[in-house]
Formats: structure tokens, sequence, C-alpha cells
């Protein structure tokens, strides 16, 4: 059991890669063999990183080096930096990785049913588990050029997956653009991690953050990362992608994409908080991320109410909930350098904004799952040609509710509880953005009626008139998300306290994340 | 956490059952006898005829109708923004990524 | 290379390929040359790699009878080969998309081509 919590990090990126790549072989037995593997691969990893938490929240940091004679040698004999790729595994990673797998499993197997009906269903499968090990690898990797590798593998995968319902004409289109946008911002983020490399030859995230002062190409490298990790998770002004690529992703796989988006905020406020960390200024780089963040949510929720398509209301929905955790996270980092205000507000907003991620990932998630069992059961997206769903698809009804009201910050649910946290730091803060932030969400409460009374209330149409609720399979990935959202209603202070607060102090603490790997050298 | 200390949703989920309780017998004292299929079950829309189901839902684009002409100038404006090429997505990128670095260079030096 | 020459050659192309790549991307609708634009933007980024391990007067990173001298960083060429991979896999991609929106919509412009907007 102990040999499994050391290797624990390395084993949940290589076991979904190798059922990635057995699933083709083992389609050919049968569909029954294919959907075990991928479960259970999924479900494997899920639990390595339940147990890796476990292990983390009791022990602190866990690093894990590959190659090397034992997995915390980190810096080999007779030298002084990191040469090996090193996994450094804190609370936050670990947050990102739970949400992760937990996403992953419920979008695969929401999908059973609906592959019944596709052809090509191994190559679906195998790029379902890429994308799982793209954004797990992504959140636990200690290196930058590997941060570039997984970004580019969850990148390529997930245009891949949107766009694989070839038969529809906007399908492609929002896949293309989901790659054009990966490539250009990958690259980008390649240009600064050469830059980082030209000065210091140093390639670990750590390494790098003992070794870095905040001379011109470091600021220039900083903008560039800030702004391509904020493109690729869809922040205005910059989002214009997203409502293209997750309103065609097939079912199952939206939430997956939306995932990988929050994966890449995690890797900004990696970049942000453990790369340059006390080094930068942290006021006016807190102040353009609370920017960025409050035009999310303002300019994200505004189009939302004007919107037709389900599924592109719930895209730009995820656009505006992005708006709130980088408004919390940039509150935080405004105020790094000072301890007093960090001590009485900065740490909440900090972890109302973390806070935050893993109740989005849950209700966003949800709705998206609603949306498309819609689009199954009905054949359109349009909510123009809806209307009295509440007759014939009762339970997909009920997880509607839930999750319009988690959005909209409704008590007694888990929005409301992040969204509280959010709005007492910021307000301390400044007051302005505390108060933009509330009118944004009852311009979410708002959007989210109009699309309830256009598709479950009205009369019952006769057009619609055999439409039956959606098979069990995608009944039980609803199911598991709608239960995770009530027991976080039920109990967030014991959510906060065990998930949330780790995953903060492990966040501002630059110095701990360093010694991990640097061994107090 | 401060704020979180004083919340507890135990509370307000069983004040809504109680609500709920009380709202389940105020239905409950309906009337018990009405005539199926009589005027009694249909829709009443002031004496006015009923139009058929399909003309009687309200759609998706008609609703918040004022408040999409109050803010008429701000929704043309970013509509028209949300072109859908993808040339002017990597124009807005580079745009941004300027913009930061002359702020945060001139944050720098001030 | 660079030695007795008043400036870095290496950099220069390095930028020339990122602002024409960048330059295409920008203005052409066109598809195609889109994904071409693209290109010449890794392929000056991968440049851009290469070159930073280049140290004056510098032997290849050989270690078996390795004469005395200063060796070439072998690191960002490992980074470079990884690089170019990943590129040949974007743009397998893009193009077999690029294929797919000619069959559904008859055209290859971005303006005319796209469905989603707003």
């Amino acid at each position: 059991m102990d040999s499994l919590v050391t290797h624990s990090s390395i084993l949940a990126i290589a076991i979904p890669l190798l059922a990635a790549f057995i699933v083709p072989l083992v389609s050919k037995v049968g569909d029954k063999a294919r959907n075990t593997v991928v479960i259970g691969a999924l479900a494997l990893a899920e639990f390595l990183v339940i147990i890796l938490a476990r292990d983390i929240y009791l022990n602190g940091l866990h690093v894990y080096t590959l190659g090397a004679a034992a997995t915390d040698l980190t810096i080999p004999e007779h030298y002084m930096v990191p040469v090996r790729i090193i996994l450094e595994v804190d609370a936050m990673s670990v947050f990102m990785g739970i949400i992760t797998t937990t996403i992953s499993l419920a979008g695969a197997i929401y999908s059973i049913s609906f592959m019944k009906e596709e052809t090509g269903g191994d190559r679906f499968y195998t790029l379902l588990l890429l994308l799982a090990v793209g954004m797990l690898g992504l959140v636990f990797t200690g290196d930058m050029f590997n941060f570039f590798v997984f970004l580019e593998i969850l990148s390529i995968s997930g245009a891949a997956l949107a766009a694989f319902r070839t038969r529809f004409g906007d399908a492609t289109e929002g896949g293309f653009k989901y790659i054009v946008i990966s490539a250009v911002g990958a690259l980008v983020v390649l240009f600064a991690v050469g830059i980082l490399y030209s000065q210091y030859n140093l390639l670990s995230i750590a390494a790098l953050a003992q070794a870095i002062q905040y001379t011109a190409l470091d600021k220039i490298a900083l903008a560039l990362l800030v702004v391509a990790l904020a493109m690729k998770l869809a922040s205005v002004p910059l989002h214009m992608w997203a409502p293209d690529t997750y309103s065609v992703a097939p079912a199952g796989t939206t939430p997956m994409i939306y995932v990988a988006s929050q994966a890449c905020l995690y890797g900004l406020f990696r970049v942000l908080f453990s790369l340059y960390g006390v080094s930068l200024d942290t006021l006016t780089i807190g102040w353009v991320v609370i920017i960025l963040g409050v035009l999310s949510m303002f300019v994200g929720v505004t189009m939302a109410v004007h919107q037709s398509d389900i599924k592109r209301l719930m895209a730009y929905h995820a656009i505006s909930q992005s708006g709130y955790m980088l408004l919390g996270i940039g509150v935080g980092l405004a105020v790094l350098a000072d301890p007093q205000a960090l001590a009485s507000y900065g740490r909440e907003a900090i972890s109302g904004g973390i806070f935050h991620i893993i109740n989005n990932a849950l209700y966003k998630g949800l709705l998206f799952l609603t949306a498309e069992a819609l689009f199954f059961a009905l054949g359109t997206r349009d909510l123009n040609k809806m209307g009295g769903m509440f007759r014939n698809m009762k339970y997909t009804a009920i997880f509607f509710i839930i999750g319009a009201l988690a959005i909209s910050g409704v008590p007694p649910f888990n929005g409301f509880t992040s969204k509280l946290m959010i709005y007492e730091s910021v307000y301390n803060f400044s007051p302005v953005l505390a108060v933009i932030a509330m009118l944004v969400s009852i311009l979410t409460l708002a959007s989210f009626t109009k699309a309830f009374q256009s598709a479950f209330t009205g009369p019952a149409l006769p057009q619609h008139d055999n439409v039956r609720e959606v098979p069990k399979p995608m009944l039980i990935g609803m199911g598991i998300l709608a239960v995770a959202i009530v027991f976080f209603s039920l109990f967030p202070s014991l959510v906060v306290d065990t998930i949330v607060t780790p995953a903060t102090d492990a966040l501002i603490d630059q110095a701990g994340y360093i010694g991990a790997v640097m061994g107090g050298a | 956490m401060a704020s979180l200390s004083t919340w507890s949703p135990i509370v307000l989920v069983v004040a809504f059952l109680i609500l709920a309780a009380v709202a389940y017998f105020f239905r409950s004292r309906g009337e018990p006898r009405y005539k199926e299929g009589t005027a009694q079950t249909q829709v009443f829309l002031a004496g006015e005829e009923a139009p058929e189901p399909d003309k009687r839902h309200i759609r998706a684009h008609n609703m918040y109708w004022g408040f999409f002409q109050a803010l008429k100038r701000y929704y043309e404006t970013t509509m028209n923004a949300h072109t859908g090429i993808i040339n002017d997505y990597i124009i807005w990128f580079t745009s941004v990524v300027a913009i930061t670095a002359v702020i945060v260079f001139i944050a720098g030096m001030v | 290379m660079t030695a007795g020459l008043p400036f870095n050659i290496p950099f220069l192309a390095v930028v020339a390929l990122i602002s024409i790549g960048l330059f295409i991307i920008l203005t052409q609708r066109n598809l195609i040359k889109l994904v071409m634009g693209i290109v010449i933007m890794e392929s000056g980024v991968n440049l851009f790699l290469v070159s930073l391990g280049y140290r004056t007067g510098g032997i290849v990173p050989i270690f078996t009878h390795a004469p005395e001298g200063v060796m070439v960083l072998p690191v960002p060429q490992a980074l470079t080969l990884t690089s170019i991979v990943i590129g040949v896999a974007t743009t397998a991609l893009m193009l077999s998309l690029i294929m797919l929106t000619y069959r559904h919509t008859g055209d290859i412009d971005a303006e005319k081509s796209r469905r989603l907007k707003g």
C-alpha cells in the first residue's frame, strides 16, 4: 500500500494512457469489454488520486522524479539543479486531480448509451482517455516543458473529440477553431518557456522559482504566458472560440473539455503564484487578472441571456463563471505582498475562487449533460422549438433545476457558499467589484429562468408527444453529479476545511513548493 | 473561514420543508369535485379564445424584450464583435498581449 | 557562426519567421493559408529553441571520444524534436478538419464557411 501511494501520481497518468492504446484492440472482442476497460481505467485512476490526496493532506507535498534511483532524489549527486522530469503534487494539484477524474468518470459513463448510436466508438474512447491523461498530467507536473507537452495533448484530443460528429457541419467548424486557438496559444507558451530557459538554463518550476529575478525578459515571458493561458481558459476578450466549441462537442465530453480549460486556469495560477510568486509586481498583475475576471463575468452573462441555442447559452455561462474564479484569485494575488490584508481577506478570496472551481465543475458539468440530454431526446438545440418537456423528461428537468439554482447562487446550494466567500472578501478590496458580481448572479438566474420556461414548462406540444426520457446510463452520469452537488450544499464547511483550505495554503506557500524539490539548498 | 461559520444549510432545508408542508396542506384543501372535459379544466385567458399549444407557448427569442430594447446599443456592438471569423480571434489575442506587455513594463518603471 | 558578425543571425531569422507567420494568421482568410501561417510560426519557435543551446565554438554533444572544449547544450535539441512532432500532429488534424469543412460548406474562406457566430 505504501509503494502504491509513492507511485500513485505516475500510475494515475500511466494507467489511462495504457488503456487508451489498448481500447482499439479490446473493442474487437465486443462493446461491453471495451466499456469495461474504459470505466475500469478511469475508476482506477480516481482511486489512485484519492489515496494520493489522503497522503498529501497528512504528510505534505509529494514529489516524484521520473527515472531516478529513488523517487524523491530530485537533485542527483554532484549536481546543483534538478535535471529529470519531476511530478510535483501539492494540495492544489491534487484538488484539480480529483475534479478531473470525477468529471472524466461521469462523462465516460454518460457516453456509453450515446455511443450505441454512433460508429467509431473505439476511437472515441481512445480520445476520451487521452484527454483525461492530458488533464491529469498538466495538473501533476512540476516542469515547464512537460506542461507544454500535456497542454498540446489535451488540445489535440479535445479538438478531435469536439469535431467527432463529422456529419454535422458546425461540429467540424467548432473543432477547427479549437485546434487553431490551441496551436497558437501553445506556441506562445513554448516561446515563453524558451525565453525563461535562455536566461536560467532551467526547466523545472521549483528551480526556476528559486532563480528568477524579474528582468525585462521575464516580464515579456509573463505577459505571453498569462495571455496565452487566459485564451485557453476562455476569458473575455479572448473567449469567442468557446461557445462554438462547447456547443458542438458530443455527449459527456463537453464537461471534460470544459474541465480542460479549468486545468489551464490551474496552470495560470501555478505560473503566477509558484513560478513568479513574490518577485512579481503583484498589485499590477492582480489588477490585470481582476479586469479579465470582471469582463468575463459581465460579457459572458449578457451574451448568455440573448442566446436561443441551449448549449451556446451554457457555454456563455461557463465563460461567466470562470470570471468569478479569476476575480477571487486576482484579489488574492493583488494583496499577496501585504501580509495584513492577506490574512484578513486575501486568503478568503483565494479560497472562494478555488472552492468555486470545484462547485462550478460539478454544476456546469450537470447542466451541459442535461442540455445534451435534451438534444438527444429532441434532436434540436434550438430553444425556440422546444416546450412542455417536464411531462416527458421528469428526471432531466429535476437535474436542470438543481443545476440552475446552484449556478445562480441561490441558497442552500453550493454556488451560494463559494459566491458568498468571494463577495465578502472582494467587498473589502473594492466594493464596486462585489456589486458587479452580484448583478451578474441575478442575470444568471434570469437567463436560466428563460431556458427552463422555454424548454420544460408550457403546454404539451403535439410534435413532441412521443419523446421519452433519456436512457439509464445518461441518468446515472447526471445523478453522480447531482448527488455530489447536494452533498457539497449540505456540508460546505466540511468540504472547505478538507479540500479547499489546504489548496489555498499550498498555493500561497511558494517557499514550500521550492523547498520540496531543491531540498532546502 | 469566517463567513462560513455562520452559514448553515440545514436550517434552510428544514425551513423549506416546513413551508412545503404548509403549501401542500393548503393545496389539499382544494375543490375535489370537478368534471373532466368541460370548461372547468380548460385554459382560461380572461374569456378570450385560447390558441393552439404551438402558438400559445412563448418562445425563447421573445423573452426579456424590454431588457434587450433598453440595452440595444450595447447588444449591437457586442453581437457585431462576435464575428465567428478565426482571424479576428487571433487579432484580439495579439492586441491583448501587446496591451498587457505595455502595462507590465509601465508598472515596473513607475 | 555569430563570431565576427555585428548581429545575431539566428535570432533575426526567428523574428522574421514569427512575424511573417503571425501576419499570415492575422490577415489571410483562406483556411489553408492560415494553416501555412501556423506552420511557419512553429518553425520560427523551433528555430528559437535550437539556437538557444548554441555556445560559441562549441562541439557536438556526444560524450564518446569527445575532444576538449565546450559542448553545445543538448536539452534544447530534445525540446525541439518534441515540438516538431507535436506540430506535425496538429497540422494533420487541422488539414483534415479543413477537408471536412469544404465537404460541408463548399468553401474554405474563413468568413464564408462559418456557421456559428454571435
